[in-house]
């Protein structure tokens, strides 16, 4: 099950051409929805605005080769290990999340363009890291959704309440978790894995053709944010914030034994 | 001087939302991000300003005391138990404050939860839970002697 690639063994039902074309599709829809996006609530006015400010405000001049370590440092310490999130269990459940959701992607991709029917047969490794990164994605989706999402308990909420800025993260979840099922019961051969394949497409084509509307868009606009805040800090700007306390951790008499009378 | 979230720098912890003494940072439907879903109940007392581990929280002062174009910008430090504070005026100058907020190590202090469970007997005494040894007064609670006491009004 987990080394067959399942969209090889939909050309009994489908031409090899519909999923290269659906994908297609839905990357012109991202793109295109991220660029209404941006358009739509000035994000790219405002962050190069932003910059602009920052630069001026700041006590020293970034060079060249400085930006090239801010945006590696940003690269692989904000983006790839999601290094802003300060709460541990948020930061895991993203990094499962973006990491098992670019294997799921990338894997698909290449399976569909580079290995379409069963006369290419495809690597073992490719299928496992779709269902691996499959897998992953339902992981820290379920604990975020369930577990994670913030004004839920406070505000004394169902767990299962909806709203808008769901959208992004159940219509993942469903993509995902459809795509496994209909993975799962092509494999077995049994009835019911064309209903999964159509409820797949449905949640897919929802997911990527909601960009205007869900946080989809965060994958682009947080790196920047990100790149922002590490150039605000080396040019001394620090987004206008005060430097770090230069006194010691001991401070002084505040530490003494407190004397109540 | 009600409370604002810069969106890009909000992660959607909760962290406001959970302190927030009026009950009014919330989380966005839309975003997921923290937003004042009632800047006029806002008593600017700098709770979700020092709480944001991002520093996503900024304050908007109010026009006839704080004209537009200054910044009141905060820094908390847990492991320097020290809170910062820049102000900057609209004229360019500047005030930088430094204060300790803690006599202990951030992360000493024990939870209820951690405390045993009160006795039946402890309920029935004039001390609180947990009194006296939780506060940390060598010797015993302290108590007046009558010679303390000022002559004529006992």
């Amino acid at each position: 099950m987990f080394t067959n690639n399942p969209f090889a063994t939909l050309t009994d039902i489908l031409p090899a051409w519909f999923m290269q074309v659906y994908v297609i599709l839905m990357f012109v829809a991202v793109v295109a929805g991220t660029l209404f996006d941006v358009v739509h609530k000035g994000s790219a006015r405002y962050f190069f605005n932003n910059w602009r400010k920052s630069n001026s405000k700041g006590a020293k001049q970034i060079g060249g080769g400085e930006w090239v370590s801010l945006a590696v440092q940003t690269g692989l310490v904000d983006v790839l290990a999601s290094g802003e999130f300060c709460n541990a269990r948020r930061r895991v459940a993203h990094l499962l999340t973006m990491h098992g959701f670019l294997i799921y992607v990338i894997t698909t991709a290449v399976m569909v363009f580079g290995y379409p029917t069963p006369a290419t047969p495809t690597p073992a490794i490719l299928p496992l890291l779709w269902w691996i990164g499959g897998l992953m994605v339902c992981l820290g989706g379920y604990w975020f959704w369930f577990f994670i999402r913030a004004d839920v308990a406070a505000e004394g909420n169902s767990p299962l309440r909806f709203m808008r800025a769901d959208l992004f993260v159940l219509s993942l979840l469903a993509s995902v978790t459809l795509g496994l099922i209909w993975a799962f019961l092509q494999t077995r051969g049994g009835p019911g894995a064309s209903v999964f394949f159509g409820l797949y497409l449905i949640a897919t084509t929802v997911l990527f053709g909601s960009v205007p509307w869900s946080k989809f868009a965060h994958m682009f606009f947080k790196p920047a944010a990100a790149f922002e805040k590490r150039a605000s800090y080396a040019n001394g700007s620090r987004s206008n914030l005060p430097a770090p306390a230069d006194k010691p951790e001991l401070f002084g008499s505040a530490r003494e034994q407190p004397r109540h009378y | 001087m009600p409370t604002f979230v810069y969106m890009t720098r909000c992660d959607g912890c909760g962290h406001c939302v959970d302190i927030c003494p009026s009950d009014i940072m919330h989380i966005d439907k839309t975003y997921r991000r923290a937003y004042n879903i009632e800047p006029n109940m806002c008593w600017e007392c700098y709770s979700c300003v020092k709480a944001c581990p991002q520093n996503a929280i900024d304050v908007r002062g109010y026009a006839d005391f704080a004209p537009l174009g200054h910044s009141v910008r905060v820094l908390r430090e847990e492991a320097k138990a020290t809170i910062s504070w820049k102000i900057r005026f609209r004229d360019g100058r500047e005030k930088n404050f430094v204060s300790p907020i803690r006599t202990t190590p951030w992360g000493s202090i024990k939870g209820p939860a951690e405390y045993d469970a009160p006795r039946p007997e402890d309920f029935a005494k004039q001390e609180l839970a947990h009194e006296p040894e939780a506060l940390n007064i060598k010797g015993g609670l302290p108590a007046l002697r009558p010679e303390q006491l000022k002559l004529g009004v006992v």
